[in-house]
């Protein structure tokens, strides 16, 4: 699991040089310094994380126990609260400040996010089945899946079988993305190739669980 | 203003020329051969100018022992030493891709005449 983890804003894509002056695609990742409101540790809840909010919130828009929880801890209240699932969270106290500084350039990390939502898309676009013939006398069925089941027995279609439907709107983890730069002061992280989701949707970076050494 | 300006703001280059499709340019590229780094040029007219920001890219064509050579540059590389404006061209497109069906002196692009009075 993972032993370091922070929630950012990704803003865009772009592209810099690297010192071989050839170019990188980055994603850029608006990463504020997360604020912690609550250690979670296997002994009190079964598990350990960090439970941080990031950004400002006005504290008149807060219900009473949203109140109460940003209270307790003594923790300004930010946009929402965020539960970062970590290895061993010892090392956290309530109210600690964790910026973009944890990562640094060279690091693989794997970055979280719900994916754009594509709406109701056919088997090609959801699956990558591919499709019909375009000629040879096919009728209206260039984008249909073809078959999707036997006849007579078992006289219906099997659970899970790949069809048209909602796509995207998912949690989509990428996984060994490597950081080409993490600027705490300008709270900036630079993330090399695409990461999940739109423009300035949230997005969970932690050190990669699945590098190979 | 692009959100990504921010990261962009220290890709770019602020000593490019200001050349537009039509022109003659020497390019000077920066190669590197094992650890020694020399400057070579490449000189032609500017056939494409496209893009913006840092991923705007322009492409260069010469003829070289009669075949047609196009590099294609992006305006921000830092692997350009220096970029130099020899002539400009009269031209009435913004992609001179005629020019490569065009050989010898139907290949010529007419140099920009400038009122001097």
């Amino acid at each position: 699991m993972a032993t370091k983890a922070i929630v950012g804003e990704k803003v865009g894509m772009t592209q810099i040089w690297d010192e071989q002056q050839r170019v990188v695609p980055v994603t850029v990742v608006k990463v504020a310094p997360v604020r912690v409101v609550r250690v979670k540790t296997p002994e009190a809840e079964g598990y350990s994380a960090l439970q941080v909010t990031y950004g400002m919130r006005r504290p008149n828009l807060l219900n009473k126990p949203e109140k109460g929880h940003y209270d307790k801890a003594g923790v300004d209240p930010g946009r929402r609260l965020v539960e970062l699932r970590l290895e061993d969270t010892s090392g956290y106290e309530v109210g600690q400040e964790i910026d973009a500084g944890i990562l640094e350039a060279g690091e693989k990390v794997d970055v979280t996010a719900i994916s754009k939502g594509k709406g109701f898309a056919g088997g090609m676009k959801r699956h990558n089945f591919k499709g019909q013939g375009a000629s040879h006398g096919n009728h209206k069925k260039h984008r249909a899946p073809g078959s999707i089941g036997g006849c007579a027995t078992p006289a219906r279609v099997f659970k899970g079988t790949r069809m048209a439907g909602r796509m995207g709107a998912a949690r989509v983890t990428t996984l060994n993305l490597e950081v080409v730069a993490a600027d705490p002061e300008r709270e900036l992280v630079l993330v090399k190739g695409a990461v999940p989701g739109p423009r300035g949707g949230l997005v969970l970076i932690r050190n990669a669980v699945k590098v190979s050494k | 203003m692009n959100p990504t300006d921010l990261v962009d703001r220290a890709s770019l280059r602020d000593d490019v020329p200001e050349f537009s499709p039509g022109d003659t340019l020497k390019v000077h590229v920066r190669v590197v051969e094992g650890n020694r780094e020399r400057v070579q040029v490449f000189q032609g007219a500017v056939i494409r100018r496209q893009g913006g920001g840092v991923r705007e890219t322009f492409t260069v064509r010469k003829v070289s022992f009669g075949v047609g050579v196009e590099r294609t540059f992006p305006v921000h590389s830092p692997m350009i030493a220096k970029i130099e404006r020899v002539t400009e061209g009269d031209v009435r497109r913004a992609k001179l891709y005629y020019l490569r069906d065009r050989i010898g002196k139907a290949a010529k692009i007419k140099e920009k005449r400038t009122l001097t009075r």
